[in-house]
C-alpha cells in the first residue's frame, strides 16, 4: 500500500489523490466498440409509410407504441434517426401522416399535433391543439393542393395550415353529448365532412366549409344497424360512404355529398355470392392515394381470416362488382404509384412460405413477374400486417417492394425477386429479463471431460482413452498455432470469423456467453454477448399481454454431457396460474423433458441448491393453498426433499396485505407457517423486496481497520431487504421504510425510516450492505443512502452461518449523500470470486450508465480525517456524491429508457460483463480495480525477454569471469 | 499500531453507528407475579401464547402476559407464569425431534388510544426447541413497531442459540423463564450532512488563512510586459524607418 505522505492538507488534496489513484478508467479512442455494442429498437410499429416523395428515396417511417418517430435506411434497415418521445400516454401517437416532405403526427391523445420535416428529421413546428379526446385526422386539399390538416375531436373540429401549425379555424361540433363523431373526409373539394354516429339510431353528415368554417349542410341518416363508423365504414369512389354489417350481411352505400335526403342503399352479401365466415367481424379496406382526389372505388372486404374479396363500385355508385376473390389469403393492401394503383396480396404457400402477389386493382388481374417469397420462421410469429410500396420501373411496369409486420413484431423487408433484405427484431425494444450462460465447452475439450463422466472400463482401456484424448488436444492446439501464424500476416481487421450457432465454444476467459433475453411479447432470444448477433429466437405464442416473466437457469454449462436447461416461469398477472417452458439456451430448442401441470395459482418459486442425478437444481413452485411443486420431480429428487425438508425455509409476500411470512417444508411436501410479519397497510405499502444474488461471491470476511482489528462484516445469505413507501404523500409525513428482514427466522434485523422522502425507490442489495436512492420531498432532491451490516470485532461463529443460531443483532452503519440526478436503474458488479472492489452501476435518464464506485458509498467515510482512516483509506465524507463524465461507461453510445442492468461474472476476476436494457441494448466490460490480471495491449514483450536473456547471458560471463579470478587467484 | 486502544477504535465508530432506540424493560421471571405492577397508567396487556408440539401442529397456550405502556416512553414489561411438568416433558420431547417452540402476540396499536387498538390476526415468530431446552429457558425476545406504534413483528432468539445436543439433566432449569425483553421502534436514518460538512469547510479556509487574492494576469507581471511592450515599440519604430531606407536602398 502506498503510504500517503505527509498529508496536512485533508479533505480535497485526499480527494483528488484519489480521485486519480482509484479511477481513471474511461475508454480510450481506439477502444470504441471493441469490447461493447449498442442496439436500437423502436417497438411495435403502429404506422409505417415509404417516402415516396422521389423514386430514389430509402426512408421508410415508423411510428410505434414505445412513442418513437423513426426513420429506416430501406435498404439495409439501419435507423436514420429516431425521436423518442415521453413513455406513458403524454407522448402516444395517435396518428401519423405523411405528404410529401412532411410528417404529420397527433401526440398524446390529441394533446398535440407536430409536422416533421422527413429528410433531416427535424421539426417543422408544434401546435397545442384544445383539450378533448382525438378522433381522428386528415388533410385537405384544394385546388388540388395540400395546404391543411383537419383534425378531429370528440366536440370540436379544427383546421390547421400544413406550412406553420397556426390553426385556421375551429368549430364545436353539434350535440357532441349523444352524437360520436369517429371520421372526418375530405375528397378534394370545399368541404370538409365530419361523419358522427348514434349507435344503432343514425349517422350525422356535417358539411364545413374549408373557408370559414362555417356549417353548409348537416344531413341525418337512418341507420339503425351501424354501432362504429371506425370499424365498419370506409369512404369508396367519389365520396362513398361503404358499410358492412354484420347481423343483416349486408353492405351499405351512402354518398356523403348527397344534395337531397339521402338514403343508405343496402346491397346483400348474398346477391354477390359471398359468405362470412361464422362468427368473423367482416373488415373493409379502401385506398386514397392523394389527399386531393376521392378514394379510388375499388376496395377489399375480409370475409374470414384468410378470405378477401376484391370488389369493385360501379359508376352509379351504388351497385357493386366483384372482381376477384381471394381465398386463402391473410393480408391485403393497397399501393399506388403515378396513376396505377395495386392490390399486393399474402397468400399461404407451404410450411415455410407465403407468396405475396401484386394484382391490378382496377382489373383485378395479376401483374406477371410479381411474386415474392416471404419466409415463414417456425420460431416467430404469423404475418400481421403488411406495407407496400410500389413504383414504376424503366418500361413502365410496376415493381414493388414489402415490409411485413409479424405478431412477434419483427419486420421483414423484401424486395423483388424474393430477397429478404432485413429484418429487425423489434420485439427487443421491451426485454423484460435475461440471463447469461456460459457457453459450451469446445468439442477437443467435451472429449476430455467425457471422459470422467463415464464409468470405468477398466484400467487398459481407460489409459488408451487418455492418451487418445490428448493426442487429439495436441492436433487442436497445433492447429491453433498453425492458424494463429497464418493470420497473424493479414490484416487485423479481416480476421473477425463469423459467429453461428455451430461454432459457438466458451474462449479463454469465459468472455463471451449467450445472453438468453425474454421479451414482453413472449419471445425469447439468444444472443451472443460478443457481436451482438442474434444466434437464436423463439416466439412462444399465447403469452397473455400481462404476464410476467421469471427465468431461471437450472442447470449449466458446467454438467457436460448433459445439455444446459434454462426453464422460463409464464405468470398471468390476474389469475396466477402460471406455465413453464423448458428449453436449452444453447440453442433455444425445447426440452423434451415435460414440465409439471400447474392447475393452481402460483405464489412463490423458488431454486433450491439441491440436485437431481442429472446436475439439474431443483425448482420448487408453491401453490395458492401452500402445497409444494417439484420440477424436475425425479425419486430422487422427492428422496432428497423428504430428507432435507427441515432445513427448507421459504417466505412469502402478499403485499397487498402487508404481509410477510415464513415457511417450513413438511416430509409430505406439505408446508408448515413459522413466522409472520405484518406491515399495516394503513401506514405503508410494500413496494420491493430483495434478496442477494445466489451467486455472488464474498471474498473478505471482514474489513482490516486503521489499527489492524478486523471489523467482520454481517454477511447473512438469508437476509431480505423490504422497502416500503408511506401512504401518506404529504411531503412533510411522507417517508420510505427499509426493513432488513431474515427470510428464515423472520427476525427484524434492522428497521430504519427515512422520513420526508418518498419513491420511487431503486435499491441494490449485496454482500453485507443496502444502497437505496429516493426523492427528499424536502429538500427536493435525490438522495442516495448506504446501510452497511457489522457482526463486530468479532464473529460469533466463523465456520458456518445459520440464521437460526445469530443472536446477537448487528450493528448496522449508515450514511447519506446528494445525488445530483434522477435514476432509473441500478445494479452492482460482479465478480468470479469477489476479490475486485465493487461498483455500482446507475442508469440515469439521460441514457448514461454510471459507475459508482462503491468506495464512495461507504458509512464509515469519516467527518473528521484522522490517521486511522487516512490508514484506512477511507475518503472523508463529503454530502455530494460526484458524477464524473468518465465514469459513463458506455461513452455517447446512451441507452434510451434505460430498463435494467444486468451483471455477470467473467472467467476474470477483473472482469464484470455488463449488459444495460430499455428501448435500446447495450453491452459491455466493466473492470472496477481496472485490469490488474491482464496484460496490457501494448505489454513489451520484447524489452523484457531481451532483459530477461541479457542478464541470463551476463550471469553465464560474470560467472565464468569469477571462477578464472578465482582459479588465477588460487595460483598465485 | 497493536497498542492503540480499543476504546480508540469504538470512539471513531460511534459517531456513526445508529443507536438502536431499544427501549429497556424489565425482564420479569415468572417467581415475581404481575401482582406488582402498576395497572393504574395507560397501559394495557396482551397474551403471550407459545406452542411446541411434537407433531408441528400449532397449538398455542398461553405463556404469559405483556404489560404494554405507548405514549412517549414506550415500555413493556412481561410476567409469566412457570412451565408445568407436563410442560417440560413436552418440550424436552419436541426437542429431541428437532421441532420448534412457536410463540405469538396479537397485532396491536402502542399509541392508538381507542378502542380499535387490536386488530385481526398475530405476530408470530419461532426458535429451535433444542435451544430453547438447552439454553435452560434464557430467552430474548424482541417486540418492533412501526412509525406509528404498531406491533409489526415479533421474534425470540435464546442464548447461547446452538443446539449442541447436550442433556439438561436439571429439572429445576426448565421450570421459569428468564426473558429478556425489548421493544425497538424504528431509527431514524440519516439526512445529508451539509450543515457540518459547510462548517468544516469553513473552519479549514479559516485555518489556512485567506486566500491570496487572485490578481490579474497583468497585475502580476506588469514589471515585465512594460519594458517589453515599450522595447518592442521602440525596436518596431527603428525597424519601420530601417525598412523604409532599405527600400528606398532597394530602388
Amino acid at each position: 500500500m502506498k503510504p500517503p505522505a505527509k498529508m496536512s492538507k485533508p479533505t480535497s488534496l485526499f480527494v483528488i489523490f484519489f480521485s486519480l489513484f482509484v479511477m481513471s478508467e474511461a475508454v480510450f479512442e481506439d477502444q470504441v466498440g471493441k469490447f461493447d455494442w449498442r442496439q436500437q429498437y423502436v417497438g411495435k410499429t403502429l404506422f409505417a409509410h415509404f417516402d415516396s416523395h422521389s423514386q430514389s428515396s430509402k426512408k421508410l417511417f415508423l411510428a410505434t407504441d414505445k412513442n418513437i418517430f423513426a426513420s429506416f435506411n430501406s435498404r439495409t434497415g439501419e435507423l436514420f434517426w429516431r425521436h423518442v418521445d415521453k413513455a406513458g400516454p403524454e407522448g402516444t401517437i395517435d396518428i401519423l401522416l405523411l405528404h410529401g416532405q412532411d410528417a404529420l403526427m397527433v401526440v398524446g391523445g390529441g394533446r398535440l399535433l407536430r409536422s416533421w420535416d422527413t429528410n433531416m428529421g427535424g421539426l417543422n413546428w408544434e401546435a397545442v391543439l384544445d383539450t378533448g379526446s382525438f378522433q381522428a385526422a386528415c388533410f385537405v386539399a384544394m385546388q388540388d393542393t395540400v395546404k391543411h390538416v383537419a383534425v378531429l375531436k370528440k366536440a370540436a373540429i379544427s383546421l390547421h395550415y400544413l406550412t406553420n401549425g397556426h390553426q385556421k379555424w375551429v368549430e364545436n361540433l353539434p350535440d357532441s353529448d349523444t352524437v360520436q363523431y369517429q371520421a372526418v373526409y375530405s375528397g378534394g373539394e370545399e368541404e370538409v365532412y365530419v361523419l358522427g354516429v348514434v349507435p344503432n339510431s343514425h349517422l350525422t353528415i356535417i358539411a364545413y366549409s374549408l373557408e370559414d368554417g362555417e356549417i353548409i349542410k348537416q344531413r341525418s341518416v337512418e341507420a339503425p344497424w351501424l354501432s362504429s363508423v371506425e370499424s365498419s365504414c370506409v369512404v369508396v369512389g367519389h365520396g362513398v360512404l361503404m358499410c358492412v354489417d354484420t347481423a343483416t350481411l349486408a353492405l351499405y352505400a351512402l354518398p356523403i355529398q348527397a344534395e337531397e335526403a339521402p338514403q343508405f342503399n343496402q346491397i346483400l352479401l348474398q346477391s354477390l355470392d359471398l359468405e362470412v365466415s361464422p362468427g368473423f367481424q367482416p373488415v373493409l379496406v379502401s385506398s386514397q392515394p392523394h389527399p386531393a382526389r376521392s378514394p379510388i372505388s375499388e376496395f377489399f372486404l375480409q370475409l374470414g381470416p384468410d378470405h378477401h374479396v376484391l370488389l369493385q363500385l360501379n359508376a352509379d355508385g351504388y351497385t357493386i362488382a366483384p372482381l376477384r376473390d381471394f381465398q386463402p389469403a391473410f393480408l391485403v393492401s393497397f399501393s399506388t404509384t403515378g396513376e396505377k394503383t395495386v392490390a399486393a396480396v399474402m397468400t399461404p404457400k407451404n410450411e415455410t412460405a407465403c407468396a405475396i402477389n401484386l394484382f391490378s386493382a382496377d382489373s383485378g388481374r395479376r401483374l406477371l413477374d410479381t411474386t415474392v417469397i416471404f419466409p415463414l420462421d417456425l420460431n416467430g410469429g404469423k404475418p400481421f400486417k403488411l406495407y407496400v410500396h410500389a413504383f414504376l420501373k424503366k418500361d413502365d411496369s410496376v415493381g414493388y417492394r414489402v415490409l411485413v409486420q409479424t405478431q412477434d413484431h419483427a419486420l421483414t423487408f423484401i424486395q423483388q425477386p424474393g430477397r429478404v433484405v432485413w429484418t429487425r427484431e423489434e420485439a427487443l425494444a421491451d426485454v423484460v429479463t435475461m440471463e447469461m450462460v456460459d457457453l459450451p465447452l469446445t468439442g477437443t475439450q467435451a472429449e476430455l471431460e467425457g471422459e470422467f463422466g463415464k464409468k470405468a472400463d477398466g484400467l487398459f482401456p481407460m489409459v488408451l482413452k487418455r492418451l487418445s484424448s490428448q493426442v487429439i488436444l495436441l492436433q487442436a492446439w497445433l492447429a491453433h498455432l498453425w492458424k494463429l501464424f497464418y493470420e497473424a500476416r493479414k490484416p487485423h481487421g479481416q480476421v473477425k470469423n463469423e459467429v453461428t450457432i455451430e461454432t459457438l465454444s466458451r474462449d479463454e476467459f469465459n468472455l463471451q456467453k449467450m445472453m438468453v433475453m425474454v421479451t414482453a411479447s413472449g419471445k425469447l432470444f439468444g444472443i451472443d454477448s460478443k457481436s451482438g448477433s442474434i444466434l437464436w429466437k423463439h416466439y412462444l405464442e399465447n403469452v397473455q399481454p400481462n404476464a410476467v416473466f421469471k427465468l431461471i437457469v437450472q442447470r449449466t454449462t458446467a454438467h457436460f454431457p448433459h445439455p444446459p436447461q434454462c426453464t422460463l416461469l409464464i405468470k398471468d398477472k390476474d389469475t396466477g396460474l402460471a406455465s413453464l417452458h423448458v428449453f436449452n439456451p444453447i440453442f433455444g430448442r425445447k426440452s423434451h423433458i415435460a414440465p409439471p401441470a400447474l392447475p393452481r395459482p402460483i405464489l412463490q418459486s423458488l431454486l433450491l441448491p439441491v440436485i437431481d442425478q442429472d446436475y439439474a437444481k431443483v425448482l420448487l413452485l408453491v401453490d395458492d393453498q401452500y402445497k409444494v411443486t417439484a420440477f424436475p420431480s425425479t425419486k430422487n429428487v422427492l428422496q432428497q426433499l423428504q430428507e432435507m425438508a427441515s432445513s427448507i425455509f421459504f417466505y412469502l409476500i402478499r403485499s397487498d396485505q402487508g404481509n410477510l411470512s415464513g415457511f417450513r417444508l413438511r416430509k409430505d411436501l406439505s408446508t408448515e407457517r413459522i413466522w409472520e410479519v405484518v406491515l399495516p397497510t394503513e401506514v405503508q405499502k410494500i413496494v420491493a423486496v430483495n434478496g442477494k444474488r445466489p451467486n455472488e461471491h464474498v471474498h473478505s470476511q471482514g474489513r482490516v481497520m486503521g489499527d489492524r482489528s478486523v471489523l467482520y462484516k454481517y454477511l447473512n445469505p438469508n437476509l431480505l431487504a423490504v422497502v416500503t413507501e408511506s401512504t401518506d404523500a404529504h411531503p412533510e409525513r411522507a417517508f420510505v421504510g427499509v426493513f432488513l428482514v431474515d427470510g428464515v427466522t423472520g427476525r427484524i434485523i434492522h428497521e430504519a425510516v427515512q422520513r420526508k422522502a418518498r419513491g420511487p425507490v431503486h435499491f441494490v442489495h449485496s454482500e453485507n450492505w443496502v444502497v437505496y436512492e429516493y426523492w427528499n420531498t424536502k429538500s427536493r432532491r435525490n438522495e442516495f443512502s448506504v446501510l452497511e451490516l457489522f457482526e463486530g470485532t468479532e464473529l460469533y461463529n466463523s465456520t458456518v452461518f445459520s440464521s437460526l443460531d445469530r443472536p446477537h443483532l448487528p450493528q448496522v452503519l449508515q450514511q447519506t449523500y446528494i445525488f445530483p440526478s434522477p435514476i432509473t436503474t441500478m445494479e452492482a458488479t460482479l465478480t468470479e470470486k469477489g476479490i475486485t472492489s465493487r461498483h455500482l452501476l446507475v442508469g440515469l435518464p439521460s441514457g448514461a450508465i454510471l459507475s459508482l464506485p462503491k468506495m464512495f458509498l461507504d458509512p464509515r467515510r469519516p467527518e473528521v480525517v484522522t490517521e486511522h482512516s487516512r490508514e484506512e483509506n477511507l475518503i472523508p465524507y463529503a454530502p455530494e456524491m460526484p458524477i464524473r463524465t468518465e465514469w459513463f461507461i458506455n461513452y455517447n453510445q446512451t441507452v434510451a429508457r434505460v430498463k435494467g442492468i444486468y451483471t455477470a461474472p467473467s472467467g476474470l476476476e477483473s472482469t464484470c460483463l455488463v449488459v444495460a436494457y430499455g428501448l435500446d441494448i447495450y453491452q459491455t466490460r466493466v473492470y472496477p480495480s481496472k485490469q490488474f490480471d491482464v496484460l496490457k495491449d501494448d505489454y513489451d514483450y520484447v524489452l523484457i525477454s531481451s532483459v530477461l536473456f541479457a542478464l541470463f547471458f551476463a550471469t553465464m560471463i560474470s560467472k565464468r569471469l569469477a571462477q578464472v579470478k578465482l582459479l588465477n587467484r588460487a595460483w598465485r | 499500531m497493536a497498542s492503540v486502544p480499543r476504546s480508540f477504535l469504538l470512539l471513531s465508530i460511534i459517531p456513526t453507528i445508529l443507536i438502536l432506540c431499544a427501549d429497556f424493560a424489565c425482564c420479569n421471571t415468572g417467581r415475581k407475579t404481575g401482582d406488582g405492577l402498576d395497572t393504574d397508567f395507560s397501559g394495557f396487556s396482551v397474551p403471550l401464547e407459545h406452542s411446541f408440539e411434537v407433531d408441528d401442529v400449532s397449538r398455542f397456550r398461553m405463556r404469559g402476559a405483556l404489560q404494554l405502556r405507548g405514549g412517549r416512553e414506550t415500555s413493556v414489561s412481561l410476567s409469566q407464569s412457570q412451565l408445568s411438568e407436563e410442560d417440560r416433558n413436552t418440550l424436552k420431547e419436541v426437542a429431541a425431534v428437532d421441532g420448534l417452540y412457536k410463540i405469538r402476540v396479537p397485532r396491536v396499536s402502542l399509541t392508538d388510544r381507542q378502542t380499535e387498538r387490536q386488530m385481526d390476526g398475530y405476530l408470530t415468530a419461532f426458535v429451535r426447541a433444542c435451544s430453547l431446552v438447552e439454553s435452560h429457558l434464557s430467552d430474548v425476545i424482541t417486540l418492533h413497531t412501526d412509525v406509528s406504534g404498531y406491533l409489526i413483528g415479533v421474534s425470540i432468539v435464546t442464548i447461547p442459540g446452538a443446539c449442541r445436543g447436550t442433556e439438561v439433566e436439571d429439572e429445576v432449569d426448565l421450570e421459569a423463564f428468564n426473558t429478556t425483553l425489548t421493544i425497538i421502534v424504528p431509527t431514524n436514518a440519516p439526512q445529508p450532512e451539509t450543515a457540518l460538512f459547510i462548517e468544516r469547510m469553513d473552519i479549514e479556509h479559516e485555518k489556512r488563512g485567506k486566500p491570496q487574492e487572485q490578481k490579474s494576469f497583468f497585475a502580476k507581471y506588469w514589471m515585465y510586459i512594460v519594458p517589453l511592450v515599450l522595447f518592442l515599440m521602440m525596436s518596431g519604430a527603428q525597424d519601420q524607418s530601417g525598412g523604409g531606407a532599405a527600400n528606398g536602398g532597394g530602388r
